[in-house]
């Protein structure tokens, strides 16, 4: 049987094949399918779980491979960031099931604060790295890399990119197949004291020698000869668009195998071609492995270093031809995402402006309360960052910012990494307000259940988060939690707070609009003779309001009846 | 050797053209093409431009389509089909919904929704199709029925049988909304 899949589904349906049993992951753009994907299995077969941040996933995964099951967890690029603790020790105790981490990274930043390059990681861990090129190659690479992983006593990353992660290509099915291994007490392998990490490093240092071997002759690494004259190095994404670009015009070193490389292979390879080059988004990993071995290939002299590469950049790049295109002539109004109607975090976002306070923001669709006419925020740097970055700048201006400063942070977000922050704050003492945007969801990456909402992955009842318990028990006295859909109640409450003489937590609680369990009312209407055409419902920045013919209208196709526009406008003009 | 061919669906987050690709994507497998669909999910679909690219043919390498490169796209709103037409082959075609909605600079005022975009498109010779398919999709029960009506106009021009439309349907559209959406499309291809 085959179908069409997206790389992320393949990959899950490869983890059902290779007998997988435990999967723990934190969502994040372009990772997210796959755990959902997953989910979607028999969990007495393969049990799927969305943990509160990268780090605790990867160390459930860990501890399932100790249990002798081979064991998974998935995040993007900044996520592995979070579980590289983890990570790098886990390469000196090996595994006993199969360990596979994947990670996505976002070439292009699509939907991500930076572009990093997560073979760095794996050069850094010293953990062999697969990498796959479509759908079909996910699901087979995600397989082999629980061989290698048991083969070679190593956890395996599965590097993908948005363009993999997110296309679709066929993917031919097999059969589930069961491995499991015994636990045996094992101190020396598992515990990472100096006196059992020293040895286990001689290990890892001969294990990536033996890897170096495996990967000049693994079928993940192909070598496809055509025309001489031009060869090609290359990976991932940026092997199908060389293919196409080139077509039989050059011939092809693909490596699936990015972390270790191989010499002899990439040596072997050059000697049959007339002109070398090393095609590869991000960082210039191969090509500065191709230097290190004596090699002078043409890379990053003429490719970026930056953004996704096309078949349009390669051809005109290596053989100078351009696409011809037409344009119209008028100016194309730019079409930025914005907050949904009826989103919770409008109203928190417009108050935030009115007051002219700092914003210290975090990683989530509220990040987009930085855009116009909002634009309330001052700083976004990475989960959690907003809290623990508050403290700093509080302390650091010496208490003068403490009645106009506030961190925003999401639901799950805080659950993730914003906690520690609060902790801190509490702990070393700023007078600090946070607020809680409690949306009941994990809203950017596509409404993921997450430990405040009182759901698992699987819809059914969990432990919920208590998060005025969570705030009282660190230290905070001043906790309050609010409608943000009411104005004048989020106003008073920030006003209050920032006012106050302690640190502070305010809970703006309000489900997401998106969510299905969300009751909406119908759309509201302009009565086009009450409207004075003062344009102050337009200041929240509703998608669903614009002004046609010199009168405020309602887009009855996007309003969702929040109500938050009425409270906007003093004439009355907006109504049920 | 089937040509590679190449369809762009372009539109509004939110306006559902992840199931029209996926709706797309079926037909053309069970045609016993090679098939690639690219879409980005994640921050730009909160009501931002959005586009997921369609290729197939014998096979397919890259899933990504760049300017001068496709054959068909379909616009699910019309300041969409302008800021995507640079990515038509020389010859191709759109077929676009003339809904208008504003973005955000429009909504503020900073910028104006710029005025005939269909009209000015066929000036510069390329072969548009416009229809209201909004009215269409309000006709068949739901304003965001859009994606399936505009699926129904393609299945006119794309030359598979439709039985396999059909068939792509029931495996791509949730069971409670299949009425809406089978209505949809036959008011789609009628247009």
């Amino acid at each position: 049987m085959a179908g069409l899949m997206l790389g992320n589904q393949a990959v899950a349906r490869g983890l059902y094949e290779a007998g997988v049993e435990f999967v723990s992951s934190y969502p994040g753009t372009p990772s997210t399918e796959i755990t959902e994907f997953a989910s979607t299995y028999d969990k007495n077969e393969m049990y799927s779980e969305w943990a509160p941040n990268e780090k605790v996933a990867c160390e459930a995964a860990i501890g399932a491979s100790f249990a002798g099951r081979r064991s998974f967890c998935a995040m993007k690029h900044v996520g592995l960031n979070v579980a590289a603790d983890p990570l790098y020790t886990a390469s000196y105790t090996g595994v006993n099931g199969g360990f596979v981490l994947a990670v996505a990274d976002d070439q292009g930043m699509h939907s991500s604060q930076n572009e990093q390059d997560s073979r760095n990681h794996a050069i850094g861990s010293k953990v062999p790295m697969l990498e796959p090129s479509d759908s079909g190659e996910c699901k087979e690479f995600t397989k082999l890399a629980y061989e290698i992983s048991e083969q070679f006593d190593t956890p395996v990353i599965l590097r993908l990119s948005t363009r993999v992660a997110h296309s679709q290509s066929i993917v031919e099915l097999e059969d589930r197949k069961t491995v499991r291994y015994d636990y045996t007490k094992n101190p020396r392998k598992n515990i990472m004291t100096p006196a059992n990490a020293k040895p286990k490093h001689i290990v890892v240092e001969e294990r990536t020698k033996k890897l170096v071997e495996y990967a000049e002759t693994s079928p993940l690494n192909r070598v496809e000869m055509f025309d001489t004259e031009i060869g090609i190095i290359t990976n991932g994404a940026a092997y199908q668009y060389a293919r196409e670009a080139l077509g039989e015009k050059a011939s092809y070193l693909k490596l699936g195998m990015v972390n270790p490389l191989p010499v002899k292979l990439i040596k072997d390879f050059a000697a049959k071609v007339k002109k070398l080059y090393v095609v590869e988004e991000l960082d210039d990993i191969i090509e500065t492995h191709c230097r290190k071995i004596g090699l002078d290939p043409i890379g990053k002299e003429l490719f970026t270093f930056i953004g996704e590469y096309s078949q349009t950049y390669l051809r005109e790049k290596i053989l100078g031809v351009k696409n011809e295109y037409e344009q119209l002539d008028d100016v194309i109004p730019i079409r930025p995402p914005v907050m949904c109607a009826g989103c919770p975090h409008r109203g928190v976002f417009y108050t935030l402006k009115k007051l002219g306070v700092f914003v210290s923001g975090d990683i989530g669709c509220y990040t987009l309360g930085s855009a116009a006419p909002l634009e309330a925020m001052d700083t976004t740097v990475c989960m959690g960052a907003s809290v623990s970055g508050l403290h700093g700048f509080n302390k650091a201006m010496r208490g003068e910012y403490e009645g106009k400063a506030v961190a925003v942070i999401g639901d799950s977000t805080f659950i993730h990494s914003g906690i520690t922050g609060l902790i801190n704050i509490a702990y070393n003492r700023t007078n600090s307000t946070v607020l809680i945007l409690d949306n009941s969801i994990t809203g950017m990456t596509g409404h993921q259940n997450n430990p405040a909402n009182g759901k698992n992955i699987y819809g059914d009842p969990a432990a919920a988060v208590d998060l005025e318990a969570l705030c009282h028990a660190v230290g905070i006295d001043r906790v309050r939690v609010i409608n943000p859909g009411d104005l004048a109640e989020t106003e008073a409450a920030i006003k209050e707070e920032l006012a106050a003489d302690a640190p502070s937590v305010i809970i703006c609680r309000k489900p997401c609009a998106l969510l299905k369990t969300v009751k909406h009312k119908p759309p509201f209407k302009v009565d086009r003779d009450k409207c004075k055409s003062c344009k102050a419902c337009m200041k929240i920045g509703c998608p669903a309001i614009s002004m046609v013919d010199g009168k405020a209208q309602i887009d009855n196709t996007l309003c969702v009846g929040c109500g938050l526009c009425t409270q906007m406008c003093r004439f009355g003009a907006i109504q049920e | 050797m089937a040509e590679t061919k190449a369809i762009m669906l372009v539109g509004v987050g939110g306006q559902g053209t992840l199931l029209a690709s996926r709706i797309l994507g079926n037909v053309l497998l069970s045609a016993g093409y090679d098939v690639k669909v690219s879409e980005v999910h994640g921050m730009s679909q909160r009501g931002g431009s959005v586009v997921t690219y369609i290729k197939y043919g014998d096979k397919i390498f890259s899933p990504v389509i760049e300017k001068g490169e496709a054959d068909i796209i379909i616009s699910f709103e019309e300041l969409e089909a302008a800021r995507w037409l640079p990515y038509l082959k020389k010859g191709g075609k759109i077929i676009t919904n003339s809904q208008q909605i504003n973005p955000m600079p429009v909504i503020m005022g900073v910028q104006e929704y710029p005025g005939s975009l269909t009209e000015k498109i066929r000036a510069k010779g390329v072969d548009i199709t416009a229809i209201d398919a909004l009215t269409l999709a309000e006709k068949a029960g739901s304003s965001r029925a859009v994606n399936v009506v505009l699926m129904g106009l393609i299945s006119k021009t794309a030359g598979f049988p439709e039985e396999a439309w059909q068939k792509a349907l029931d495996e791509c559209v949730p069971k409670k909304a299949i009425e809406i959406n089978k209505k949809a499309f036959a008011l789609g291809r009628e247009a």
